[in-house]
């Protein structure tokens, strides 16, 4: 009997060595030499770095979004390089402001999407039975909601703000995550391994953490990239349906909205804005491209 | 089969009955009293006597259990009128429902063409300067912003071209004329109003679906069946329609038939921007001015046609695809 035990302790160690430096390594660096042959998806990546450090540096280098000069809707200048908008603001500052907040949103919105959707869909896809049931149902209902309508009642809660949005968007997107999580948890909830894990005794905190989440790693990965597009797409529509952050923050849905109307006078105030707007969801939407490709994901 | 129909059927009561449920408590758990803003308040107060009266008059002082149990009546016979204007809330859906259907069904029909087309088109010349253009292009769309393309249409059909009086002069909102025959089809007149509303809301998908058909294109025809079909000597065009394609439409399908829902109840920017009188604009403007009677019978629309349109897909599936057991399913 203690034979068999030590035997199994061997082969699981050898196993859990295995995961922990053979394969783990060799499907990264696999994947990042597959995604490095694809052009649009460094394209991507590089697009996202890019604006990720305009958001984190470009407010050092561009003057205050909010201070008004005594030229109105004025196209491109050496002073002003992307001109100035109706009440004589830097255009640039604000793209550049714009960009920061819908990063910031974004990366935020996904994070708490994530860890969400991660231990809901782990939670009903390991317990299995009637907490699935309950919990896929409110899945369910919660997916028929518009999303704008939560947009709605919690800016009548806490009114408009950043926080806001990010609740907003984060209260709809974790659904899809938590589906996901849950697939793969039924899946590998079955597996040989994880029985023999829990025959070890091993927690089961411990067996969902270390032996269940990294299969569904791939799919996870791909969502992150994807969400955050998603959520910076989200916020822009949110400000520019008048819903999102208020029009004194600059968004770049907001300064989309604010610009129609002038556009026939002063298209550089549309175009600066929404042509920002779509690198930034480009580059996210490349860069999960990219992944799938090489983490070689078929269903999603 | 049929207890597959049944049980979905009873799950889409459940989940009618939650989002119901939500949405009620999502309504009055609101800390502002949706008596004042329906009194006409939002800046100024109203006089508490206006304000207990619309309270009385809306039935807004009854208690919530109560409240809850008209409203579910209400929405599921579709009785009950809105506060804002007073109008039978069964008006706003026979208005607004048509509408949806119809720019739904068109932005269908064109992201089913089209994004088909350019699916099969670039797996088929896979690597050339073709598929490179139609990748390229998809990916692109997906990022554009539904209400910037809107307004960059706008701008060249309906500012552009009267300045230069060309010829693609193109009404840029409301629905116009609403004259249809057999239900879908504009008349002449009406064409000029749906024409950018439907692409519009078609954009997206139409590049999804280029996509996805690339994708399972190339995956079927790399399968054993096909090169089966080339082996014994089919002509190249029989191989792709009937041995690849048939085999690579049916997640494509899928995502069309979940589509629709989407298209009929969400599509608040679209309908938003060209002032299409649709579901989700209304819905959307509904949670705003807390129209509680219109928000919530809209939104169980919404929820049905979603549900029903899923239940579809299903059936679909099984039946495009008969290795799929429905009683699996889940």
């Amino acid at each position: 009997m203690s034979d068999l035990g030590s035997a199994l302790e061997v082969e699981v160690g050898l196993e859990r060595s295995l995961l922990d430096v053979g394969p783990t390594r060799s499907l990264l660096s696999d994947a990042w030499r597959r995604f490095r042959r694809n052009r649009l998806a460094l394209f991507g990546l590089v697009l996202v770095i890019f604006l990720l450090l305009v958001a984190i540096f470009g407010p050092f280098l561009v003057s205050d979004p909010s201070e008004l000069h005594t030229s109105f809707k004025e196209p491109p200048t050496n002073q002003f390089p992307f001109g100035t908008d109706e009440l004589g603001r830097d255009v640039l500052a604000r793209v550049v402001y714009g960009i920061r907040l819908s990063m910031f949103i974004g990366v935020t919105t996904t994070a708490i999407e994530t860890i969400f959707g991660v231990m809901v869909g782990a939670v009903a896809g390991w317990f299995g039975k009637w907490t699935d049931t309950v919990l896929m149902r409110f899945v369910d209902i919660m997916l028929g909601i518009p999303y704008i309508l939560f947009a709605f009642a919690l800016i009548a809660v806490y009114g408009k703000g950043v926080s806001t949005v990010i609740f907003a968007l984060a209260i709809t997107a974790w659904l899809g995550t938590a589906r996901v999580v849950r697939a793969g948890f039924l899946q590998a909830r079955e597996l040989e391994y994880v029985d023999a894990a829990r025959v070890l005794g091993v927690s089961p905190l411990r067996i969902m953490w270390r032996h269940i989440l990294p299969n569904v790693f791939q799919p996870l990965v791909i969502y992150i990239a994807v969400g955050v597009g998603a959520a910076v797409l989200g916020e822009a529509a949110l400000s520019f349906l008048g819903v999102g952050v208020p029009p004194d923050k600059a968004s770049l849905g907001g300064m989309i909205e604010q610009s129609s109307s002038l556009f026939s006078e002063a298209p550089h105030l549309l175009f600066f804005p929404a042509f920002s707007l779509v690198l930034t969801v480009l580059g996210f939407l490349l860069v999960g491209d990219g992944l799938r490709d090489a983490l070689d994901v078929k269903d999603l | 089969m049929g207890i597959f129909v049944l049980r979905r059927l009873w799950q889409l009561v459940v989940v009618l009955l939650g989002g119901f449920t939500i949405m009620f408590v999502l309504f009055f758990a609101l800390p502002d009293d949706p008596a004042v803003i329906l009194a006409g308040g939002g800046t100024r107060v109203p006089p508490p006597q206006v304000i207990e009266n619309t309270r009385v008059r809306f039935g807004l002082d009854k208690p919530l259990y109560e409240q809850y149990l008209t409203r579910l009546v209400d929405a599921v016979t579709l009785r009950g009128t809105s506060f804002k204007g007073e109008v039978p809330v069964r008006d706003t859906v026979k208005e607004r429902l048509p509408a949806s259907l119809r720019l739904a069904f068109w932005a269908v029909a064109i992201e089913t063409v089209v994004g088909i087309s350019g699916g099969v088109l670039s797996a088929r010349r896979r690597n050339s300067f073709s598929d490179w253009l139609t990748t390229t292009a998809a990916v692109v769309l997906s990022a554009i912003p539904v209400f910037v393309l809107a307004y960059l249409l706008k701008q060249l059909t309906g500012v552009y071209a009267f300045e230069h009086d060309s010829w693609f002069q193109l009404p840029t909102s409301t629905i116009g004329p609403n004259e249809w025959y057999l239900g879908v089809i504009p008349s002449l007149d009406q064409l000029r109003y749906l024409v950018q509303p439907a692409f519009v809301l078609a954009s997206v998908s139409t590049a999804v679906i280029a996509r996805l058909t690339r994708t399972t294109m190339l995956e079927a025809a790399g399968s054993d069946h096909v090169r089966t079909a080339r082996a014994k000597g089919l002509k190249e065009g029989q191989v792709v329609r009937r041995h690849t394609l048939r085999n690579a439409l049916i997640p494509v399908v899928t995502y069309i038939g979940i589509d629709v829902g989407t298209l009929i109840g969400s599509a608040i920017l679209t309908e938003t921007v060209f002032s299409w009188p649709g579901l989700g604009s209304k819905i959307a403007s509904a949670a705003g001015n807390r129209d509680l009677p219109v928000m919530l019978t809209l939104s169980m629309v919404v929820i049905l046609i979603y549900g029903i349109m899923s239940l579809v897909v299903d059936l679909l599936y099984a039946w495009l695809d008969p290795r799929i057991r429905l009683e699996d399913a889940k």
